[in-house]
């Protein structure tokens, strides 16, 4: 129990100069991770700024796409009829995240924010890079069942856990950021980083920036499928994810997206084999030499080389479904 | 809600949990929930090594924190009379009475283990102060991987061999299997953290609110500790969350809020949170088992080999009946096996829902079902073909076995004829589809008990014994024994139970409470009949002429058997009789025919399910859940038994399994997020059928015991199945999708 301090704010001007004014401060909003890694020890701000009065609720759709405040609940984005129309690749994603009780009070600012569930980062006893730079990584010689296969360093072999994330990067989606210096749109693919020798660093947002809303460009995918692999049917992070979003004309694919969750320390495009699906006709696809070529960058850990074939298996599948 | 039974007789159709009320309304005081003038709130610092000594622990930022009243640890614990001498003499890494004493040195065992306890003012304080408590340690590296230190298991204390005919007969048979067979550390994980209040009245006199399967058991560990008289020490704990066996000791965390609450001279809560639920209340052990059966060409059984291992803490000897299904549940003549346990750098396993049978009922129903395969037969042909007439071992007649029968409901009811004789060659909408079907067994019996009943002139009948109820509904049932008995509305019987100032009853576990009490509440029962008879030839004016066997009871009246018109409702008898009540006590002794019967309770359990031919997730479609419990007391609170049973072996076989990082020993997914149990989502439609024939044998209730047998055999059903439907054994739990692929 380490006190601190709460202000709530109404504008995202008066956000912003509380942050800029503390630079030990987090945001809060709907608190169902960050109150986690606050009672753990992992995170200790010393202020925390409420933004759940802001007015970032707005769920728009127009010619140009959709937009969400950033502080838009899960649930309600996921209930939106027009959402459900257009997007449905973002709405299964968040669906399958998490619980219907988190979803009625996550938000999407912080449904992109959360941090990895690796257990090596939630145990302030262990070693973990990403919560105590320099402290070593736990899950790198421990249990590492649920770790990254890409992009990985020996820093950090954490995956980023979010489901809605994994849609938003098929969807070219763009998230729009606010700080006292103005605001600025980052793509969503940009968003998330690789640990490198920075693990501690999850994204590209900078310190004093409020995320205001994401925009999902209008699109015209009509077979989607968002699948998801876990433990357990509901309530369990991915071993794997893939999100599919494919224009098929005819018999052709004329254009697709495919991004993997629970792979990466951030929502995995798979631009390559997009190229690939891009021209076949759906009933000649070879998803052996799409899948082979997929995984050729994957590199296992001790308990974790199941992830090469439930990712190819999850690929597959993901891909049929969209197209039923 | 469809209604599935087959019952013979059931006590009463529509009957509800009597609790059921209280508990969803939240008027049910749970352990932690007592408030005492003054109460003060303790949290523990726990280890955060597995192994070595606690070098130094510096505190003064910790006391210096606001609220704090006392830090304990093992600098500064106060003599605990139990933690004797002698124990200290032994090898140091070894003890005996308690377990874990608490404070008593500076050795660790595990991680995880408490080793100091912050007592404040409120909880919050005492959480901050707890997290500045600073140790130092002597490490040393922890031995906690099971798999790579089998080679070291010995034999426990008590030999762990059997022998029936020739060593490894399996090996000459016509035809035979030989598997092994992993399952991970499972933790219980009720939904009701452990607790303790303890409030000492006087120097001598002890209180203590906590949560146990035993509160006379919890009194005597403690009388023993603290060196007091027995009636010294009053232990309530009117209701249980949930235990599944983790309440079925004492652990440190109650003499540890005792010691405090004496040297700080008041009240003290001490409440776990979920980490500490797994590393200090137990959990299912580790185990590794390697069956081999073989059989004549025809199917019968001529040999079965069963090793097991499972390991226990490195300060404790725990161990589990894994083998003796493969000695009993299924006629044999030639059976060997053996059972060794292995101590780790862990805290201690302590028996979990079916303990031993469910272990050894995975690898052998497993294997039955991998010889019905070799041999080109249907699993229950091959079970009915080595069906055990009379035990196997000692050959005995069972009390009653009704196993058969379970076979029967069972299969028709799951729908068998449509599985597949051959794997994976059944489809249903493009899933691969299986069936499969595993036996439970569990040790019948009854143990003593005493209660108490009192009839009062205003119509309520009340019984007390000193059990808790940890959920599976014993108040229900004793209500439900005592209103047929007495011809009574069940609104006009309480049952109250949790208070060693109560008589004697047994601890709950080993499906033993309604047996046991249900006895002495059938005992009361009659003899308050004979009493009211007798008190109505004195002192009632009618009935003066009568001899008491020539009068009835029945439905709450005394009445001439001859003249019906002759009849006056037991209220009026003990109001006219003078006396404010009616008061009878009554024991009974264990069951006394051991060596005339074998006794067990059984079940079936048939499983169909789905497998996703390429993602190899598991979509579970019906369970079928089949007991041979003895009569069915209480329908709703027996269904809910068998219910959750197949839940949690469904956990068992598909979701459970506590992780951990060996370079710290410490577990790694220590909370409800992590540590998957099966969700709403991953249960199919259960169906529950009773055989519900008497056993009347082992007590006059006619039962015989449910809430083990509802487990046991479920993860092998799954597992049969999910062979059926895709050709792979998986022999190592939990089933999750990574292994089917
Ligand atoms: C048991 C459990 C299971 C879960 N399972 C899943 C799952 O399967 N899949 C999945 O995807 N998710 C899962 N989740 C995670 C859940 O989706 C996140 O906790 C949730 O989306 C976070 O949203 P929030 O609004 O509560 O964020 P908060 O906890 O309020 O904030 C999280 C972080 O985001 C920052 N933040 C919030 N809003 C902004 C903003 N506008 N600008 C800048 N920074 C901001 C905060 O400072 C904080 O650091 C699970 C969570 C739990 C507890």
């Amino acid at each position: 129990m380490i006190n601190f301090e709460y202000s709530r704010t109404s504008s995202v001007k008066a956000a912003l100069d509380v942050l800029a004014k503390n630079p030990g401060a987090s945001f809060i909003a709907g608190g169902t991770n960050l109150v986690d890694l606050m009672k753990k020890g992992v995170a200790t701000p010393q202020r925390l700024v409420d933004i759940n009065n802001l007015p970032l609720k707005q769920i728009s759709i127009d010619a140009k796409g959709l937009t969400i405040g950033a502080l838009a609940l899960n649930s309600d984005v996921a209930e939106n009829e027009k959402v459900k129309k257009n997007y449905p690749l973002l709405v299964q994603a968040i669906n399958a995240g998490a619980s219907a009780q988190l979803r009625n009070m996550a938000t999407i600012g912080g449904n992109i924010m959360q941090r990895t569930r690796c257990t090596y980062f939630y145990d302030t006893t262990l070693p973990c890079n990403k919560r105590k730079p320099g402290s070593g990584c736990g899950a790198l010689k421990g249990y590492n069942r649920m770790h990254a296969i890409f992009g990985a360093s020996d820093k950090c072999i954490a995956v980023q856990p979010s489901d809605m994330s994994v849609a938003l990067a098929a969807l070219d989606a763009t998230v729009m950021v606010s700080s006292s210096k103005g605001e600025r749109k980052i793509p969503f693919t940009d968003f998330h980083r690789l640990p490198g020798d920075i693990p501690e660093k999850d994204n590209n947002l900078q310190p004093g920036e409020l995320i205001t809303a994401i925009h999902v460009p209008v699109n015209s995918f009509n077979k989607n499928h968002y699948l998801k692999i876990r433990d357990r049917a509901s309530y369990a992070f991915a071993l794997v994810s893939v999100a599919v979003a494919l224009k098929v004309n005819g018999n052709i694919i004329q254009s697709a997206r495919l991004a993997m969750g629970g792979v990466a320390h951030k929502p995995w495009r798979l631009k390559q084999a997009e190229e690939m699906l891009t021209g076949s006709a759906i009933h000649d696809l070879s998803f052996a030499k799409l899948t082979d070529n997929i995984m050729q960058d994957a590199k296992t850990y001790e308990h974790n080389a199941f992830k090469i074939k439930l990712g190819k298996a999850a690929i597959a599948e993901a891909i049929n479904k969209a197209l039923q | 809600m469809d209604k599935n039974y087959f019952f013979e007789d059931t006590i009463t159709a529509d009957e509800k949990r009597v609790d059921g009320v209280a508990k969803v309304t939240g008027a049910a005081t749970f352990s932690a929930e007592h408030t005492i003038p003054g109460l003060t709130y303790a949290v523990f610092v726990c280890s955060t090594i597995a192994r070595g000594t606690i070098k130094n622990m510096v505190l003064a930022k910790a006391k210096n924190a606001p609220g704090v009243i006392d830090i304990i640890y093992y600098l500064n614990c106060p003599v605990v009379p139990g933690y004797t001498s002698e124990i200290k003499e032994k090898n140091q890494r070894e003890r005996v009475l308690n377990g874990l004493n608490v404070f008593a040195d500076n050795i660790v065992y595990s991680n995880g283990q408490p080793i100091a306890l912050v007592i404040a003012d409120t909880w919050e304080r005492a959480v901050y102060a707890a997290s500045l408590v600073k140790v130092e340690y002597i490490e040393e590296k922890p031995e906690t991987d099971f798999d790579n230190l089998m080679q070291k298991a010995e034999a426990p204390g008590w030999g762990g061999t059997y022998k029936r005919g020739d060593e490894d007969a399996y090996k000459k048979a016509e035809v035979m299997i030989e598997n092994e067979y992993s399952i991970p550390a499972e933790t219980h994980n009720p939904i009701e953290p452990h607790a303790t209040v303890a409030v000492w009245e006087k120097n001598d006199k002890l209180v203590v609110y906590d949560k146990t399967q035993g509160p006379k058991s919890t009194q005597g560990d403690l009388a023993l500790l603290f060196g007091l008289k027995r009636e010294n020490i009053q232990v309530i704990t009117e209701f249980v969350g949930g235990a599944f066996g983790c309440a079925l000791r004492t652990w440190p965390h109650t003499p540890a809020a005792c010691i405090a609450a004496k040297k700080i001279g008041r009240p003290v809560k001490l409440v776990l949170t979920r980490e500490q639920m797994f590393t200090m209340v137990g959990y299912r052990p580790i185990s590794w088992q390697k069956i081999g059966i073989g059989a004549s060409r025809d199917g019968k059984l001529t040999g079965i080999t069963h090793h097991a291992i499972s390991n226990t803490s490195r300060y404790e000897q725990f161990s589990e009946s894994i083998v003796d299904p493969s000695q009993n549940l299924h006629d044999c003549p030639n059976v060997n096996t053996s059972y060794k346990t292995l101590a780790l750098d862990i805290n201690t396993p302590i028996w979990m829902r079916g303990p031993g049978p469910a272990t050894g009922c995975f690898a052998l129903e497993s294997a039955l079902d991998e010889l019905a395969y070799k041999l080109n037969m249907d699993p229950i042909e091959l079970r009915l073909k080595n069906y055990a007439e009379v035990h196997p071992q000692n050959k005995l007649p069972w009390t009653s076995k009704h196993l058969k029968e379970c076979y029967e409901l069972g299969r028709e009811k799951i729908g068998w004829h449509n599985r597949p004789s051959v794997p994976g060659t059944l489809k249903e909408n493009g899933m691969l589809t299986g069936y499969g079907m595993g036996v439970g067994v569990f040790w019948a019996g009854r143990s003593s008990a005493t209660a108490r009943g009192t009839l009062y002139a205003d119509g309520m009948f009340v019984l007390q014994s000193a059990i808790s109820d940890m959920g599976p509904g014993t108040t229900t049932a004793m209500v439900s024994i005592a209103a047929e008995q007495m011809g009574l509305p069940p609104d006009k019987i309480r049952f109250e139970l949790g208070n060693t100032d109560f008589p004697t009853g047994p601890t709950q576990g080993g499906s033993g409470s309604t047996t046991a009490v249900g006895t002495a509440v059938t005992l009361i029962c009659e003899a308050m009949q004979v009493s009211l008879k007798e008190m109505a030839i004195e002192s009632v004016p009618g009935f003066k002429n009568y001899k008491p066997e020539e009068l009835d009871y029945k439905n709450g009246k005394v009445s001439a058997k001859t003249n019906s018109s002759t009849s006056i409702s037991y209220t009026d008898i003990i109001k006219q009789s003078g006396k404010p009540e009616l008061q009878v006590s009554k024991s009974t002794e264990s069951f006394a025919q051991r060596d005339k019967y074998a006794m067990n309770s059984f079940s079936a359990h048939f499983v169909k399910l789905h497998v996703h031919p390429v993602t190899g997730v598991i979509t579970l479609k019906k369970i079928v859940a089949v007991a041979d419990c003895g009569r069915v007391i209480s329908e709703t609170t027996a269904r809910s038994q068998m219910v959750g049973g197949a839940v949690g072996g469904i956990g068992m076989a598909m979701h459970e399994e506590t992780l951990m990082d060996h370079h710290s020993g410490r577990y790694i997914n220590a909370n409800l997020a992590d540590y998957h149990v099966p969700v709403n989502a991953d249960i199919p439609a259960i169906d529950v059928l009773f055989v519900n024939k008497p056993d009347n044998i082992i007590s006059p209730t006619g039962a015989k015991g449910i809430g083990e047998i509802a487990l046991v055999g479920v993860a092998p059903a799954v597992a049969n199945a999910v062979y059926n439907a895709t050709g792979k054994r998986i022999t190592r739990l939990p089933i999750t999708p990574d292994k089917l692929i």
